[in-house]
């Protein structure tokens, strides 16, 4: 210690010296600055938390007493008659979901593929044209759909509702395809080049296996949003009070139904609508959830 | 400066007046570790680990991929604390201060034991003057004074000095990668760690940024007493004053198969493992 003080002082020691007694003695700062950003984090996590919660616990409790076998298995009847349900809607929506995500699915993953593979002007002005497409309000795309569709082909029809919900999903999965596919790694793509592989059989073999879960989520993804688009369905399907399975005619759709519904001012029919939120909330969740396990569960079987 | 309030200060670390000036003396112990192992999520990946690392020296671990090497290294300044599934266990000292005792804080832990890492990794927002203090700033060094003698003297013991002195506000990022991993090694060495931990510090540079960084370890031991990981036999050889040989066991989990002085482990090692490492017999 003596010798330690008599010795001519050494920068490098003294400027330790100082260096620990700044980082021990700003050390209960810096804790309290680390509690209070991360209580802040908290608040603000509740903030974004508290009202998803009570939107899910209200419909659930408003919607839960409207579930019954009739419910899912027989179609809406008028105002003042006993039983009925939303079948009608279910079948409507299913089937205008699978037509627009039949059609958006191979489309958006091909462009996805080639806004991957390719950094052209076309792919620019592509990729572009998705983020726009995203952008768009989707009551536009509904006026589109009312403009190109039912006035073209002479009436509502549940294609007409299929082509404008295909227009909200495709960039959806357009974005999250190039997302998975442009994170596999290069040096995969190399490898099998190097083996003398067509750039075809790359993408084929290589890329779009390893991106898989990548693109199954996004699909599954692009699929919730499209199952709870309200505006474009209101100017194209119409709605149908009674079961239609044709998708040449007017159909109905859970989205439609709850929002005529809803509206009404026969409680019974507030409480139908009700019962079809809490039934569409569930299958989109559902799905999101679903996406997320399925893509871990891919992951983990790979390694 | 009084000595008073340093002595305060060091109290509140846990450590002795000439703890702090470990480091400048050669011979004398830094860090013990006794059976230290490192498990992550319960798989074992390197245990029964006990040495001391002396002062003034550098300490090189060597061994094969997947002996655990950068497992061990990290665990000796708390780096595992940021990854949920391991744990630590036996112990690790730094002078009389439980590394891994309850009331020891690992951020002035980390503040006396620096690191560098694999591959060069300066702030891509901060200037190379704001790279080279980072460290002091996070803790809490606001003395402009303090700031540049620490950032001038770092940067000459990393060899940037001259190269770098001005253009001090350019960013890291337009430095070779030789140079950047030379201003990481500033960027901890400003701090006047007491110990520093280096982990493959030449794996992602060419041969000639390679020879620098070597040179570097020579001459920054008198400084600060360095802990080295390297896969590279010869680069142990050159660098190191002594080294700790682990090899993978049966059950994947690296083990300590020799600790001792360089020259005698590579020449004549003690166990024939290691006289098979070092021939190039395998890893």
């Amino acid at each position: 210690m003596t010798a330690v003080l008599d010795a001519p002082p050494d920068p490098a020691v003294e400027r330790r010296r100082a260096v620990q007694a700044a980082a021990a003695s700003s050390l209960g700062r810096r804790k309290l600055a680390s509690r209070v950003a991360l209580g802040v984090c908290w608040l603000f996590l509740g903030i974004a938390v508290v009202p998803l919660v009570a939107v899910i616990a209200y419909v659930v409790v408003r919607g839960l007493p409207a579930w019954n076998a009739d419910f899912f298995t027989h179609s809406t009847v008028p105002e003042g008659y006993p039983g009925g349900g939303v079948w009608n809607a279910i079948v409507g929506t299913a089937v205008i979901t699978a037509i627009a995500t039949a059609v958006a699915v191979p489309v958006g993953i091909l462009c996805g593929l080639f806004l991957a593979e390719s950094d052209g002007r076309v792919a620019a002005t592509l990729r572009f044209t998705a983020d726009v497409m995203t952008g768009i309000p989707s009551i536009i795309v509904g006026i589109f759909g009312y403009i190109a569709i039912v006035r073209n082909t002479g009436g509502y029809s549940g294609f007409a509702g299929a082509f404008a919900i295909g227009f909200i999903m495709l960039p959806v999965i357009v974005r999250a395809a190039e997302t998975a596919f442009r994170g596999v790694p290069r040096s995969l793509n190399e490898a099998a080049l190097a083996l003398g592989a067509r750039r075809s059989t790359v993408a084929r073999k290589v890329v779009v296996p390893t991106a898989l879960p990548g693109v199954i989520t996004g699909v599954l993804l692009a699929v919730a949003r499209g199952l709870g688009e309200t505006a474009p369905l209101l100017l194209t399907i119409f709605g149908n009070q009674y079961l239609q399975w044709n998708p040449s005619k007017p159909m109905e759709a859970l989205p439609i139904l709850i929002y005529n519904y809803s509206s009404q001012p026969y409680a019974d029919l507030v409480q139908v609508a009700w019962g079809a939120a809490l039934l569409l909330m569930a299958v989109v969740l559902a799905l999101s959830i679903g996406s997320r396990l399925l893509a871990a569960y891919l992951r983990k079987e790979r390694r | 400066m009084t000595d008073t309030p340093i002595r305060h200060d060091e109290e509140t670390l846990g450590v002795h007046a000439d703890q702090a000036t470990a480091g400048t003396s050669s011979g004398e112990v830094v860090m013990t570790l006794r059976d230290v192992a490192v498990a992550f999520g319960g798989k074992t990946a390197v245990r029964d680990v006990s040495f001391d690392v002396a002062a003034g020296e550098v300490t090189a671990l060597i061994g094969p991929s997947g002996s655990g090497k950068t497992t061990l290294l990290r665990a000796l300044n708390r780096m595992h604390d940021t990854v949920p599934s391991a744990r630590v266990t036996g112990s690790v000292h730094l002078g009389d201060l439980d590394v891994y005792g309850p009331g020891t804080d690992p951020t002035l832990l980390r503040s006396r034991v620096g690191m560098v890492f694999q591959r060069p990794n300066p702030f891509p927002t901060m200037s190379i003057y704001d790279n080279t203090v980072s460290g002091l700033r996070f803790n809490g060094v606001r003395k402009k004074a303090l700031l540049d003698e620490a950032a001038e003297s770092a940067l000459i013991a990393a060899a940037l000095w001259d190269s770098v002195k001005d253009r001090l506000k350019a960013h890291g990022s337009t430095l070779s990668g030789g140079e950047q991993q030379r201003l990481c090694i500033a960027r901890a060495l400003a701090v006047e760690p007491e110990v520093l931990l280096m982990d493959e510090p030449t794996s992602a540079l060419d041969p000639i940024a390679t020879k620098r960084i070597e040179e570097l370890v020579g001459e920054l031991k008198e400084r600060v007493t360095i802990v080295i990981v390297t896969h590279n036999m010869q680069q142990a050889m050159r660098v190191s004053d002594r080294c700790a040989f682990l090899l993978m066991g049966e059950d994947k989990a690296g083990e300590l198969i020799e600790f001792g002085p360089t020259g005698p482990l590579f020449s004549e090692p003690s166990d024939p493992r290691t006289l098979d490492y070092v021939n190039g017999r395998f890893g």
